[in-house]
């Protein structure tokens, strides 16, 4: 059922939809290369990309598998590998 | 399977960084991505199309506002995207309003404030799409800025209607194709220039009007930053991509974007107080064509008219990067 005026209490509720379903290929950060620059995290349009202490992790239950983050990276980093399921 | 990664030829920078194109990270900028936020307002699980430029337009404005703001959005793609009912992506407060209606609705968020004596504490923000401000809300938006509500209005450009199937907007650029301006024998695509809105919203005597691009995301966020500390009236027009709307592959939406402002297509400054300066210097002018034979929009375009937007770019590139 419809709220009086469409109201949604919960915020950032869509995080229950997990769109990493969507993917084709997956982005695979190899670390050794990683400079810490930041443009795979600043240029993710689903926040999926998690940064920690110059640590870099790709969060698998909602990246789209765009790509942005690998063809972004300086140093080629980041890999797209075929998801195999 | 791997996908071979090369980094494009136009991207040379003289360390591990892209500091003189994306200004990601630039000393000569005193820039760092460090300096952004940590804090994501915009939650993960929208709609968005794979490699959509336009939710990292509402991710790092979000950033730059922080949680004490409140948004209003029109219809349109990010507004489409970010609630699928009864699911949303804000963690702020956030309504969204009627196709033409998004700032009237931010100047009344921003009148109740002012009213409750709380409005130094919250930043008021008003999204819409290119259609949703350069056409349909344009009414709305001119009014906004004309009473001086203080709040900051962005308009997110990915230069026709996506939502609905890619229509020609007044934010089209000369040459696209879309489906109300398609390419066939009597037709070249959308024969009339871009409407150029940021001069519009200028010429009403805005205190902070600025062009942004998603590509040069800290250019942008500062941009943002500084619209909402202004008091009055502010108004940023972001470029931001599009995949399926502009026919480009989704990890190639960023750089495409970039070489939006690399050709001189799209010229990222600010007006401050009236006074305009150029934010960001394209090293090296790179001929249109670079950005037009990548999109599917403007693929059928021949030597004669890319010619003619060359000639077009020449002149505003003189005009501005020439003294
Ligand atoms: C008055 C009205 N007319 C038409 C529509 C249908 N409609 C919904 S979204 C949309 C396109 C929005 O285009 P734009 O503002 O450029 O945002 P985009 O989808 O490109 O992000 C249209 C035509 C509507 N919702 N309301
Ligand atoms: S592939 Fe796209 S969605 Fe996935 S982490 Fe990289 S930029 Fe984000
Ligand atoms: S873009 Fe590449 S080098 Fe930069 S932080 Fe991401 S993985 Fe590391
Ligand atoms: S159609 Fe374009 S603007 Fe809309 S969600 Fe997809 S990529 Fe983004
Ligand atoms: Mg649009």
């Amino acid at each position: 059922m419809v709220t009086l005026g469409g109201h949604i209490k919960e915020t950032g509720s869509t995080t229950k939809t997990k769109t990493g379903g969507w993917r084709t290929f997956k982005p695979v950060i190899h670390m050794d290369k990683c400079v810490d620059c930041g443009c795979c995290w600043i240029f993710c349009p689903d926040m999926s990309i998690l940064r920690k202490d110059g640590e870099y992790s790709v969060d698998l239950e909602y990246c789209k598998g765009c790509g942005i983050c690998s063809r972004e990276c300086p140093t080629g980093a980041i890999e797209m590998v075929l998801e195999e399921k | 399977m791997k996908v071979a990664v090369d980094v494009p030829s136009y991207v040379k920078c003289r360390q591990s960084c892209r500091a003189s194109m994306s200004a990601v990270r630039c000393w000569r900028f005193k820039r760092n991505v460090k300096d952004v936020s940590e804090e994501e307002l915009f939650a993960p699980g929208h709609r968005g199309c794979a490699g959509c430029g336009c939710t990292v337009a509402m991710r790092l404005a979000l950033k730059a506002s922080g949680k004490n703001t409140i948004a209003t959005h029109a219809t349109g793609c990010m507004e489409v995207v970010s609630s699928p009912y009864p699911e949303t992506a804000w963690r702020i407060p956030w309504i969204h309003v009627a196709f033409e209606n998004s700032a009237a609705v931010a100047s009344g968020v921003e009148a109740a404030l002012k009213a409750l004596g709380k409005k130094d504490k919250v930043n008021v923000i008003a999204f819409g799409g290119d259609g949703g401000t350069v056409d349909i809300g344009f009414q709305a938006l001119s009014g906004a800025m004309e009473r001086g509500h203080d709040l900051t209005y962005i308009c997110y450009d990915n230069e026709a209607y996506m939502n609905t199937g890619v229509q020609r907007s007044g934010s089209t650029p000369f040459g696209a194709a879309t489906t109300t301006s398609p390419v066939g024998a009597v037709s070249l695509g959308n024969d009339r220039p871009k409407k150029d809105l940021p001069a519009i919203v200028a010429a009403h005597g805005v205190g902070y009007v600025a062009t942004a691009s998603v590509a040069f995301p800290l250019d942008y966020y500062e941009k943002v930053k500084r619209a909402i500390a202004h008091k009055g009236p502010s108004y940023i027009h972001v470029h931001s991509s599009c995949p399926p709307g502009w026919g480009i592959p989704s990890e190639k939406s960023i750089e495409i974007l970039r070489l939006a402002v690399d050709t001189g297509m799209w010229v990222l400054y600010e007006i401050v107080d009236g006074k305009g300066r150029i934010t960001y210097k394209p090293a090296t002018k790179h001929p249109v064509e670079e950005y037009l034979k990548v999109q599917k929009r403007f693929r059928h375009l021949d030597d004669e008219t890319i010619a003619k937007i060359q000639e077009s770019i020449d002149k505003r590139w003189s005009e501005l990067f020439e003294d």
